[in-house]
């Protein structure tokens, strides 16, 4: 049997994930409704102040982030180890790195850009300044792929355990810190008038760091898990 | 084969292993008591009170030493994780997944006497200063790697499972340290200094790196008694450890150490 | 005596963290012998059922 070209499969496989999730459509918007209500918590436990909501905004909307991820994180594999699609995949003949990367772009897209595009509409609700306005979904920009890049390294790892969701937090939320202090770190920095470029590099640097490395992560933490 | 790599063999294999270490493991213990009370006696007794501090500094003595454990302890695992998955080593697996319990009662020791020393000192039980959280995410690293090791049944696949993700955090540390760093200096938190520019007493020096010699010589008892549970773990099936097994059953229940 | 326990007014700091220290440090010594009888009995049991399954002695 002949196997199809490399960017052939990738083609495949994500339009393949994108049908998918098409099919299943209304979960798409668990994660938005999942922070959303996260950040409404937050005005009726500490009280409606808008000086007080300001303070902490760039950190709630981060973390309410980080949290709606971590909870899609779970999906990443688990519908096609139940189906036995992700063997296949280990199997292919193509550079698993390249299609764990596809898988987890696709992935980012469909969970992660819809929370960046609501992000505005959340830093609203906490009375955010105007620089944050644009300042804040640019970095979660940077911030939420570096997320999935790191937080599917450790899904990798957990792949095939039933009821994974603690230990996956505890894997996972120790990687996230660096990522939540330099994210938070830039906004609360603009917030009150300090240079923030300096984080933002980081993240980047790190962004294009993940984007190498976290596939061939990925993939030598699938084989681990699958053998 | 030449001699060395024909040595390494034999005692990397695991019957070999495990009466080695059976033998070892009584010794570091003891070796590293006396160790330990001597170091003890130096610190609460000789070493002379801090004239800054006062006798509260005395906390130095276990929360330094355990600090570097914590450290090393990591350092061991991550290395012998690292050799498990390169060159598929079965005792570098057992001995990684050995020295993670260790290095976390290590941490977890730094966290509560460093708290136990920031009352006194800077008035406060914790700091979100740079060191003590980069030992928290420590201490949820070593929790991660065990949650993980217990979480997969099969012993070998879960070693290495656990080791890849030892790996990964062993990048992470370093990352850690210098983002709380940087995110310390946005919040100006306080400066917080343990030791001061002053140096250090030399009667205050000996006992502690005397404590830190003792906790390396108990980690290493530690570590080789836990590897030895992890090779009859994982050897169940095979001969030799169905004689350990019938040779224990047969004796007084006190004896462990054969 | 008095004067030592009381460590300069700082016993309550102090004295805390050695026993933690040594009290951590002692049960994670005691761990592994609890765990190697356990292992090695969970052994034996299985070696029992074993010998009953077949109905001959396994050495």
């Amino acid at each position: 049997m002949k196997a199809g070209s490399t960017l052939g499969a990738c083609a495949a496989l994500v339009r393949r994930d994108l049908t998918l999730v098409w099919r299943r459509r209304g979960d798409a918007a668990n994660p938005i409704l999942f922070a959303l209500i996260v950040v409404a918590l937050f005005p009726l436990a500490i009280g409606p102040e808008p000086e007080q909501l300001r303070r902490i905004a760039a950190g709630v909307v981060f973390v309410a982030v980080l949290l709606a991820g971590l909870l899609a994180l779970d999906t990443l594999f688990r519908g096609d180890h139940e189906d036995g699609s992700l063997e296949q995949l280990v199997l292919s003949p193509h550079p698993l790195s390249l299609m764990l990367a596809c898988k987890i772009a696709v992935h980012w897209l469909t969970t992660s850009l819809p929370l960046i595009l609501v992000a505005p509409l959340l830093g609203e609700l906490m009375h955010v300044d105007a620089t944050l306005r644009w300042l804040l979904p640019a970095t979660l920009l940077l911030a939420t792929p570096l997320l999935s890049l790191i937080g599917a390294v450790c899904v990798a790892l957990t792949v095939g355990m039933h009821r994974s969701g603690m230990l996956l937090a505890l894997l996972v939320l120790p990687l996230y810190v660096p990522v939540l202090i330099f994210g938070a770190g830039a906004c609360n920095a603009a917030q009150a008038g300090l240079p923030f470029l300096a984080p933002l590099l980081w993240l980047g640097a790190a962004l294009v760091l993940a984007l190498v490395l976290a596939p061939l992560a990925c993939a030598a933490a699938l084989r681990i898990s699958l053998s | 084969m030449n001699a060395l790599t024909l040595w390494f063999h034999r005692i990397g294999s695991p019957p070999t292993f495990h009466r080695i270490a059976g033998v070892l493991v009584p010794w570091c213990y003891a070796i590293g008591f006396v160790l330990g009370a001597i170091a003890l006696y130096g610190g609460l007794v000789l070493a002379p009170a801090d004239y800054q501090q006062g006798e509260a500094y005395r906390i130095i003595f276990v929360h330094v030493p355990c600090a570097w454990m914590g450290l090393f302890a990591y350092f061991f695992m991550a290395a012998n994780a690292f050799i498990a998955l390169v060159w598929r080593i079965k005792l570098s697996e057992v001995l990684a997944m050995a020295s993670a319990p260790i290095g976390a009662a290590f941490t977890f020791i730094t966290l509560v006497t460093g708290s136990l020393w920031g009352k006194p000192m800077w008035g406060t039980w914790w700091s979100w200063d740079a060191r003590m959280t980069s030992e928290l995410v420590l201490l949820f690293l070593y929790l991660g790697v065990i949650g993980l090791y217990h979480a997969i049944e099969d012993h070998r696949q879960a070693a290495r499972a656990a080791g890849f993700l030892a790996l990964v955090g062993i990048v992470n540390i370093p990352i850690v340290h210098f983002s709380v760093n940087w995110w310390n200096t946005l919040h100006q938190g306080q400066t917080v200094r343990l030791l001061g520019p002053s140096k250090i007493d030399s009667d205050m020096l000996w006992p502690l790196l005397l404590m830190a010699l003792a906790t390396h010589v108990w980690f290493f008892g530690s570590v080789l008694a836990r590897t030895r549970i992890g090779l009859l773990e994982l050897d169940g099936g095979k001969d030799w450890v169905r004689a350990i097994a019938l040779a224990e059953g047969t004796r007084a229940p006190g004896a462990t150490h054969g | 005596m008095a004067e030592f326990l009381d460590m300069g007014g700082y016993a309550a700091y102090v004295w805390p963290s050695y026993a933690v220290f040594v009290l951590v440090l002692a049960l994670e010594a005691l761990a592994p012998r609890f765990q190697r009888r356990r292992v090695l009995a969970e052994l034996r049991a299985r070696l029992k059922r074993r010998e009953a399954r077949t109905g001959s002695p396994t050495t």
